[in-house]
Order: structure tokens, then C-alpha cells, then sequence
């Protein structure tokens, strides 16, 4: 059932996968995997563009938040620098009524989603626990315990199959985010057989960075991880992670084929985590400088710029223009991060439970006095 | 209709209603289709409701428990079945990271509506794992609601309040009081029943208060009738839910006997009676006659079958104790 062979030749991995565009830019037409499925896309000049938007945007968002960490604005973050095109391919190919479930790093998909990127930020500056309305946005809140939302997008998935929303184009799907290092958690793997039983309208699509913080990728699996797929009943694709227009067209056409009542896929996007694994980590203890040499070479965006370049759907003034939108939107971004209030000490309280607890009450009351206690100590 | 019906048929009237009155309602779990569950608390349910709302699942509880978090967000009630309390520990990870925080995490934009059923403790003679008593691991997770019921009444008025309530609440079933028998008024109105976070004088009386729960009702109640005979007329409370304890109805009682006993059979070492005997000395110091006491399972694993009775509270640990508390 894999199919993963597509692309094959130095610095590809084994099995090759499922590309594109070339990091030099060259445009591969289409790619049809052993199991007869052709993959490509057909965009228009302005969908292009609007993708290395995309691209460049969620970068240098990404690079405000690390220098926001930096500067003690953050208590830390989760940087997606390179994994860019695997989630603004994916995000961009979820339809409006598909529904994400997100690790904690997925800022590109939730960007392509129409979200505010302000919304992570109350989890990473420490306001809030990183909440919202998932049915308001179909996208989850981040889930910061590895592997555990694939059950969660599991369930909602069986829950769309008993609404009888799969089996037509404009059928419902889920998208399920997670990395290599969640592969070995045993809810994933539950959350694979839950899905091939129940036949659930959901797409697994783990960006293999290569790394579980400091363990590389040999520590989780002997077999390339969409391999496993087949153990589990359903289809398993590699793309490569860092071409956007392949993971579009991979996610895309999983996507659909879930919402019509295909059963799940299981998509293994190749990619490199080129930054630390969150701002507290120290990459330099466990991997050699020359290996991320090598993936700059792959670079996401730099592919597409040559591309739009090459095949003149874009120019200079275009590249420049879209680098000063970024950067506005990131500088806009720090502003309202920097302006979040800090919430008010009684807060803690709220939310514990939707029809409260009058032990949290009484708690709540206790708290009150105490604070007021000190009214005009000083303190 | 009023019926005399066992605790696990009460609890499998209740599901029925709940899945009537609401379509939203599903049920999953091990075994819970076609065999109706390990102990038929689910019997017949999936022959009138189909395999959509009652799901026999493939055998894994964080599965369980998880996938029932996304149908929860997706608007579903989902009523979870652990098979036995030995192992909802599969399932931990997702009750307590996941079920528990969803709502605070979301600031309260997340419901999660969901039950997650456990027959618990002991007293069955069964194999390691079929006894546990798990209470005090969930009792003490914010963002949990926990329940416990001990006659037929309650279960079948208990489960349904459970399920249309928008708390996650773990619904804990004595399964060794399973084959009891009750009379249940089936067409009483769920708004008319008792409150589910409410404890209940069950006994009334006037020389110390007993605190029971579950399976050990039975215990504490036959205990009072015994301790009549020797002239003491003892209080017995049913908490029917540990998280949140009614406190108002034990303090009020304790204070007017003076003394309080409480029995459980998980293990005693920071169990709920350890928590119920602090916050009962807080509120009510000047009205002890002696200190809180407790009769509890062992802090052991628990026993094989053939111990069991020796590890098991039981009328005359309970009348012991009641003596010690009138001895001090």
C-alpha cells in the first residue's frame, strides 16, 4: 500500500518520495506513485505567489517570535524555521470545513487557516494556556503532550463518519499534526488502528524533522515511518517536506479522498528542523553543523523564489514587497504581543470547570480576601 | 413504572434513557456491543441503538478515552466503559493531561461532556487488577468530577445527571454491589432526583457520623444496625460525590455528633479519608470528641482473592473503630 517512491537520487531519501519542485527550483510536472496515484498541481501565477506569501511570512513571523524569546518577551517558543512549506503546503490544502489538530508548532498551518498568529502567543508569553474556540477556527488548541490530539482528531473523524459527512467532494476531513518523534508514543499507534477500523476520514500528516529534540530519527524506527502505514490497513505517502507545491498536492488529494470516504492516509513529510527544538534546547550537543549546511541547500523557499523567478511569475519588486509585508505583519505582531495585559491574579480560578465547583469557589473567595488583606501595605 | 431491579440493571436503565432523550449520546467501550459489557451493563443497548452509539472499540483504553475527547468537540456525550479499575491506567495519560485541563486549557471555550464509567473495588474474588479502588488519583485532578453510587436509585438517577452534565465526570460503580436490589421509580423525572453532588444522610442518628462511599455503604450501614444493638446510634453519610465533597452536609453532621469514622476501601495513605479528616478537623476542631478516624484498605497492592476479606473494611473493622472513637 505504500507509496512513497517517487523522486529518487542523491540526498533523497531511500525509497525516494513524493516531489515537485526541485531545491533548485526546477519544476517536476507530475509524480505517480507505484499505487497508480498522480500528484500535481495546477495553480494560477497568483496562487503561486500567494504561496511564497505565505512561505516568507510564517518565517519571519517565526523569527519575530524567537527574537521576542530572546529578549525575555516569551517564556519560550517552538520555532517551525524549515518545516515552512510542509505546513503552508498542508494548511493551504485543508478545504474550509476540514478540521486541524495541532502539535504546538503548527504556526504555519494556523496562519493558512486565517487564524490570528497573535493566538499562540498567550501560551508562549505565559498569559494563558494557549486557548480557543477549535470549532470556531476548525483548528485545536496546541496539545503540548506528544502524540495524544491524534486521538482527539481521531474521535472527531469517527465523528463526522455518524454525521454522515464523508462520502461526497464537499464531505468533511481532519488533519492530524505530529512529529517523527510521536511515532513511537502508543496513542498515535492507536490512534492509526482506531482509524483503519473505523475507516475514519482523518490524514496523519507527521513532519519528520528528523529530530525528538536530540534523538535522531534512528531512535524511533527502523522502517521509513510511512511504511508503517500499511500495517495498519490504510495508505502511507512520503513527500518532500520542504517542496510546498508536493505537500499540497499530497495533503490535497489525501484530504479529499478521506472526506470521500476513503479512510485514512498516513503522510510522512520530509523535512528538517534547521532551528533548535524550542528556544530552550542546544542543537550543537547532538548534530553536526555540516548536516544543516546540507538542508539549507533545500531550503523551502529559496526553491519557489527560484521557480517564480525562473518562469517569471514574480520579480524583484515582488520579492521585496512581499519581505515588507512580513516584516510590518511581524512588527505588528511584537507590538500585541508586548501589549498583552498580563491577566488578573483572580483568573486562575476561572475555567476549571464548565459548571464550577464550589470548592474552587470558596477557594476563589479565600484568594480574594487574602490579596485584599494586603491593600495598602505596600505590596 | 416502579420496578425492583439490580444496581447494574439500574445503571443500564439509565444509559437507555440517556440514549432516548438525547442523540447525541454514544457508548463505547470493550465488550459493551453484542456481549452487553463483562457485567451487561450495557445489555441489549447496542441491538435497540445500533453500532454508531454503542461501539464496541478496539481494545485499547487511551484510545477509548481520547477518541472520546474528539467526539466530545465535535458535539457528541460520549459514555466511556472502563472494563475493570485495574485498567483505566492505560487511559491516564489522556483523564488526566487531556480530559481534566481541556476546558481551563481552552478558557473555557472546550466542553467536554463526557462520562467515563469504571466498576471498581473489591470483593469479587477476582485476579490482580478486577479490585482496585482508583478514586483518589481522579478525586484529586482539577478539572475532574467524580461520583460514586451505592444503591440501585442512585445509580439509575446518577448515570443520567452524569451524562447530561457538561463536566467530565468519572462515574465510579461498585461492582460488587451490582446484583443488589432496589426499587426504582424508572418514569420519575430526572429534575425531581436527588442532586448528583450531593451527599446524602443516609442513616440518621446521634453518636458519630460514618462517611461511606460506594460499595462500603452497605458496610456502614449494616455496621449502624450492629452498633444499635449496643445502644449507639450512629450517622451514616453517603458522599456520592468525591470531587467535589459535600462538605456542608458532613460538617454540619459531625459537628452535632462530635465524632466521625470514615471508610473506604482504597488504600488509607492519602486517600480520601485522609483529606475528609483534615478538612473536618478545620471546620469542626471544637466539636470532635476524638479525632477523625478511618477504616481503609491496607497500603498494600491489593490481595490476592483469598486475602481479600482481611484487606476489605468490613462491619467489624468499622464497629472498631467507632469503639476507638468513643474511647479517646
Amino acid at each position: 500500500m505504500a507509496k512513497g517512491e517517487g523522486t529518487t537520487g542523491t540526498d533523497i531519501p531511500a525509497g525516494g518520495f513524493v516531489q515537485l519542485l526541485t531545491p533548485d527550483g526546477d519544476r517536476i510536472d507530475s509524480v505517480t506513485t507505484a499505487d497508480g496515484t498522480t500528484y500535481t498541481v495546477d495553480f494560477t501565477d497568483e496562487e503561486y505567489r500567494d504561496l511564497y506569501r505565505d512561505l516568507v511570512t510564517v518565517r519571519r513571523l517565526d523569527a519575530e517570535a524567537t527574537s521576542l524569546q530572546r529578549q525575555g518577551e516569551l517564556g519560550i517558543w517552538a520555532s517551525l524555521l524549515g518545516q515552512e512549506a510542509a505546513q503552508v503546503g498542508s494548511g493551504r490544502a485543508m478545504r474550509p470545513q476540514d478540521m486541524g489538530f495541532p502539535t504546538y508548532r503548527e504556526h504555519g498551518v494556523l496562519y493558512t487557516r486565517g487564524i490570528d498568529p497573535i493566538m499562540p502567543f498567550g501560551l508562549f508569553r505565559g498569559v494563558d494556556q494557549g486557548g480557543w474556540d477549535p470549532n470556531e477556527f476548525k483548528f485545536n488548541s496546541y496539545t503540548i503532550v506528544i502524540g495524544s490530539q491524534t486521538l482527539h482528531a481521531t474521535g472527531y473523524a469517527m465523528g463526522i463518519t455518524m454525521d454522515g459527512r464523508t462520502g461526497s467532494a464537499d464531505g468533511e476531513a481532519v488533519i492530524a499534526y505530529f512529529g517523527d518523534g510521536a511515532t513511537s508514543q502508543g496513542e498515535v499507534n492507536e490512534a492509526f488502528v482506531w482509524s483503519g477500523v473505523f475507516n475514519a476520514p482523518i490524514v496523519f500528516f507527521c513532519q519528520n524533522n528528523q529530530y525528538a529534540i536530540s534523538e535522531p530519527l534512528e531512535r524511533q524506527t527502523r522502517v521509513p515511518l510511512y511504511l508503517r502505514a500499511g500495517g495498519y490497513g490504510f495508505p502511507g505517502v512520503r513527500v518532500d517536506g520542504n517542496d510546498v507545491l508536493a505537500s499540497y498536492a499530497v495533503t490535497r488529494t489525501a484530504l479529499d479522498n478521506a472526506r470521500n470516504g476513503q479512510g485514512p492516509t498516513l503522510i510522512e513529510a520530509y523535512t528538517y528542523r534547521m532551528g533548535a527544538h524550542t528556544s530552550s534546547d542546544d542543537p550543537t550537543r547532538y548534530r553536526i553543523a555540516s548536516e544543516v549546511e546540507s538542508w539549507k541547500a533545500k531550503d523551502p523557499i529559496s526553491r519557489l523564489r527560484a521557480f517564480l523567478t525562473r518562469q517569471q511569475v514574480a520579480g524583484e519588486d515582488f520579492f521585496t514587497e512581499t519581505d515588507e509585508a512580513a516584516t510590518a505583519l511581524a512588527l505588528g505582531l511584537r507590538e500585541r504581543v508586548l501589549a498583552m495585559p498580563d491577566p488578573e491574579p483572580v483568573r486562575l480560578f476561572d475555567n476549571a470547570y464548565p459548571n464550577g465547583s464550589p470548592e474552587v469557589d470558596e477557594q476563589r473567595r479565600e484568594f480574594l480576601a487574602y490579596q485584599a488583606s494586603f491593600e495598602g501595605s505596600g505590596h | 413504572m416502579t420496578e425492583t431491579i439490580t444496581l447494574g440493571k439500574a445503571v443500564n436503565h439509565g444509559l437507555r434513557r440517556a440514549l432516548e432523550n438525547d442523540p447525541k449520546v454514544v457508548i463505547m467501550g470493550e465488550d459493551v456491543g453484542k456481549l452487553g459489557g463483562v457485567f451487561r451493563i450495557t445489555d441489549g443497548l447496542q441491538k435497540d441503538f445500533g453500532e454508531d452509539r454503542v461501539i464496541d472499540t478496539p481494545l485499547a483504553e487511551a484510545g477509548i478515552v481520547g477518541t472520546a475527547v474528539g467526539l466530545a468537540i465535535r458535539g457528541y456525550r460520549p459514555v466511556c466503559e472502563i472494563q475493570f479499575d485495574g485498567f483505566v491506567f492505560p487511559a491516564y495519560n489522556q483523564i488526566v493531561a487531556q480530559v481534566a485541563k481541556m476546558h481551563y486549557r481552552s478558557n473555557g471555550a472546550v466542553r467536554l461532556p463526557l462520562v467515563i464509567r469504571i466498576p471498581y473495588g473489591g470483593g469479587i474474588g477476582a485476579v490482580e487488577h478486577h479490585s482496585e479502588s482508583p478514586e483518589a488519583y481522579f478525586a484529586h485532578t482539577p478539572g475532574l468530577k467524580v461520583v460514586t453510587c451505592a444503591d440501585p436509585v442512585d445509580a439509575y438517577s446518577m448515570i443520567q445527571q452524569s451524562i447530561t452534565s457538561d463536566d467530565p465526570i468519572i462515574f465510579l460503580e461498585p461492582k460488587r454491589r451490582y446484583w443488589e436490589k432496589g426499587t426504582v421509580d424508572l418514569d420519575a423525572p430526572l429534575a425531581d432526583a436527588f442532586p448528583l453532588h450531593a451527599a446524602r444522610v443516609t442513616r440518621p442518628g446521634t453518636d458519630a457520623t460514618i462517611l461511606a462511599y460506594g460499595p462500603m455503604v452497605r458496610v456502614a450501614l449494616d455496621a449502624a444496625t450492629a452498633a444499635a444493638e449496643d445502644g449507639r446510634d450512629l450517622e451514616v453519610i453517603d458522599l456520592r460525590t468525591l470531587s467535589p465533597v459535600d462538605y456542608p452536609v458532613i460538617v454540619e453532621s459531625v459537628r452535632r455528633t462530635g465524632r466521625a469514622v470514615v471508610v473506604h476501601e482504597a488504600p488509607g495513605n492519602l486517600g480520601m479519608g485522609a483529606e475528609l479528616a483534615a478538612r473536618i478537623t478545620e471546620q469542626c476542631f471544637y466539636h470532635l470528641e476524638a479525632p477523625v478516624l478511618r477504616v481503609t484498605g491496607y497500603d498494600v497492592p491489593y490481595p490476592a482473592a483469598r486475602l481479600e476479606e482481611e484487606y476489605l473494611p468490613d462491619l467489624d473493622r468499622v464497629l472498631d473503630a467507632v469503639d476507638r472513637a468513643f474511647g479517646w
